[in-house]
């Protein structure tokens, strides 16, 4: 898939941009607050229909504005798709391709897929499982229509219970509480098969990958800790029924699912260094990428934000050497035009450069 | 907005308390009432004084009714061996309204909803269960005719654990594809449930 033109209009920092890219390679350099990552935000944006940065919308309006628009040219082999975003106040978000709206926004979710790797990656190994879980669910919602509907139906449900324990003051109808539980057996039961069965896909791609980052010898891999692998979701909430009336909230399901990342059998969260996790993290984005990619029959766009700076020159050397032979359209942003002119030296493929300057975007001759 | 009369404001704010009525509306109407004879709005108000007085929920099905007992628990040809239960008033128009059912009702008064503050406990369901426990029930089938949603589906669930007990046929009206409709308009999900729930072809 290839993004041929992008349209902004009051988007973040910029207030009117339009730039044609190179199938290939896009580069794109300035300084810190130029306007980089939300030009690769907007592209994003037309993806996943919301911002990697900011959840809220209104706050993507570009300041003192009321309105905000993205427009990309996509080709999908020789189909010429444009998808258009548009924001109006008293308006509820629209997206469009060429010309109709979706009425869910949900079902445009994965027909552009594109895949960002960002300096807030490393979040993913840190931080708690919460991250994890939407790193999975998002990625699996864009290969499996079904679970993301899944996925919805659970959490709604998961929210009416939750909403249950506290309605009654600590004393709920059993009865209700046991149909919520009923309703939410299916739904759990197909996550966490999907999240198994995808699982055995993402664990030898993601292993490739590190490896041929980093020359490890240990194998890099991810172990998925959920209740369900003890007992069905009834058996569960029967079992921690005292514990969710105590707490006013549900204590099993899939919700509390967990992914451990593993480099031999040490845990990456507790053992790993700064190193390891960072090329850990990329390897994911990259796995993501080839596996959407495997399941499309074509290429996503990736984004690559500001990533050099967490590697040392033979992972570059390393990531360069991919990007010139695998990957399909790929946009990269470096604060240092310099550096960026000197890795870029060496890749015989269509590089165009970009200077971002205070919402304008350039392109280098 | 600011009125020029204490009286038509005073109406206006009234009536933009009714769902679906904003303070223009409510002007127009407002004015309206002043221009027309004094007999419409004393008619207007009467009817809807009697109506608020009058009214009253069947005490078997708690539909609208003008008795105790509503026209169809009455109705001498009505089916008294199946129950149809609906979310609202509404529901038992509509189906009313089709002339394919000749069966009696059960209005819940909405759905389960605990985000929405709404319990099991607030809706008719525990007078449904004693409906089909009584001793003279012949009730032998329990059709759940509730919304697809989210709090419909925990509705059904629920009614249906609550009379398993008694031993009476549950059935849930079909979902699929809606007739006249274009197959390629249908969302993914109602056409995914309406293959794996096909039907003989006859």
């Amino acid at each position: 898939m290839i993004l041929r033109r992008l349209s902004l209009i009051n988007y973040r920092n910029y207030e009117s941009a339009e730039v044609e890219f190179s199938p290939r390679i896009n580069v794109l350099v300035g300084a810190n607050g130029s306007g980089k990552t939300n030009l690769l935000d907007a592209v994003y944006y037309l993806s996943f229909t919301r911002s990697s940065r900011q959840p809220l919308d209104s706050l993507n309006v570009r300041h003192g504005q009321d309105h905000f628009s993205i427009r990309g040219d996509f080709e999908i082999r020789d189909r010429r798709d444009t998808v258009t975003v548009v924001l109006q106040p008293g308006a509820r978000k629209s997206v469009r391709v060429n010309g109709s709206e979706y009425s869910r926004l949900s079902d445009h979710i994965g027909k552009y897929p594109v895949v960002l790797a960002d300096p807030d990656d490393v979040d993913l190994i840190r931080e708690g499982g919460e991250i994890r879980r939407r790193f999975f669910d998002i990625l699996i919602s864009q290969v499996d229509a079904i679970y993301l509907e899944n996925l919805m139906r659970y959490n709604n449900l998961l929210k009416q219970r939750n909403s249950l324990l506290r309605l009654a003051g600590g004393r709920p109808d059993t009865l209700a509480l046991e149909s919520y539980d009923g309703l939410m057996a299916a739904p759990a039961a197909y996550i966490y098969q999907q999240r198994k069965a995808f699982l055995g896909r993402f664990i030898p791609v993601f292993d490739r990958y590190f490896r041929f980052l980093v020359d490890e010898h240990e194998t890099a891999s991810v172990e998925y800790v959920s209740g369900l692998d003890e007992m069905t979701l009834e058996e569960g909430m029967q079992r921690n029924r005292e514990r969710d009336l105590v707490l006013q909230r549900t204590n099993f399901g899939v919700h509390r699912d967990d992914f451990r990342f593993l480099l031999g059998t040490s845990e990456m969260k507790k053992f790993g260094s700064q190193g390891q996790r960072k090329t850990m993290v990329i390897a994911m984005r990259l796995a993501q990428w080839d596996l959407i990619g495997a399941d499309k029959g074509f290429r996503p766009i990736l984004l690559l934000d500001d990533i050099f700076d967490k590697l040392d020159d033979h992972r570059i050397a390393k990531l360069l050497e991919l990007m010139r032979n695998a990957f399909g359209q790929l946009f990269v942003t470096d604060a240092r035009p310099d550096r960026t002119a000197g890795l870029l030296r060496n890749v015989n493929a269509d590089v165009s450069v970009y200077t971002v300057s205070q919402g304008t975007i350039t392109l280098q001759q | 907005m600011d009125f020029s009369s204490r009286l038509i404001e005073e109406a206006v704010n009234q009536i933009a308390r009714l769902p679906g009525i904003g303070k223009k509306t409510a002007l127009r109407l407002v004015l309206h009432l002043v221009r027309e004879k004094e007999e419409l709005t004393l008619q207007l108000t009467e009817a809807l004084n009697r109506l608020r007085t009058q009214i009253r929920f069947c005490k078997t099905c708690h539909n609208i009714s003008d008795d105790e007992e509503c026209a169809i628990c009455r109705g001498p040809k009505r089916d008294r061996n199946v129950i149809c239960v609906v979310e609202d008033v509404r529901d038992v128009m509509a189906i009313e309204n089709t002339a394919q059912y000749n069966g009696l009702y059960h209005v819940l008064g909405g759905v389960i909803s605990p985000v929405n503050g709404i319990g099991p406990a607030d809706l008719n369901i525990e007078s449904l269960v004693a409906r089909l426990q009584s001793g003279q029930s012949t009730v032998n089938e329990v059709i759940l005719a509730l919304s697809p949603t989210l709090e419909g589906d925990t509705t059904a669930f629920y009614v249906h654990k609550r009379i398993q007990p008694t031993n009476v046929r549950v059935s849930v009206i079909a979902r699929g594809v809606p007739v006249g409709g274009d197959l390629e308009y249908a969302d993914e999900i109602t056409l995914g449930r309406s293959i794996l729930s096909r039907t003989q072809f006859s």
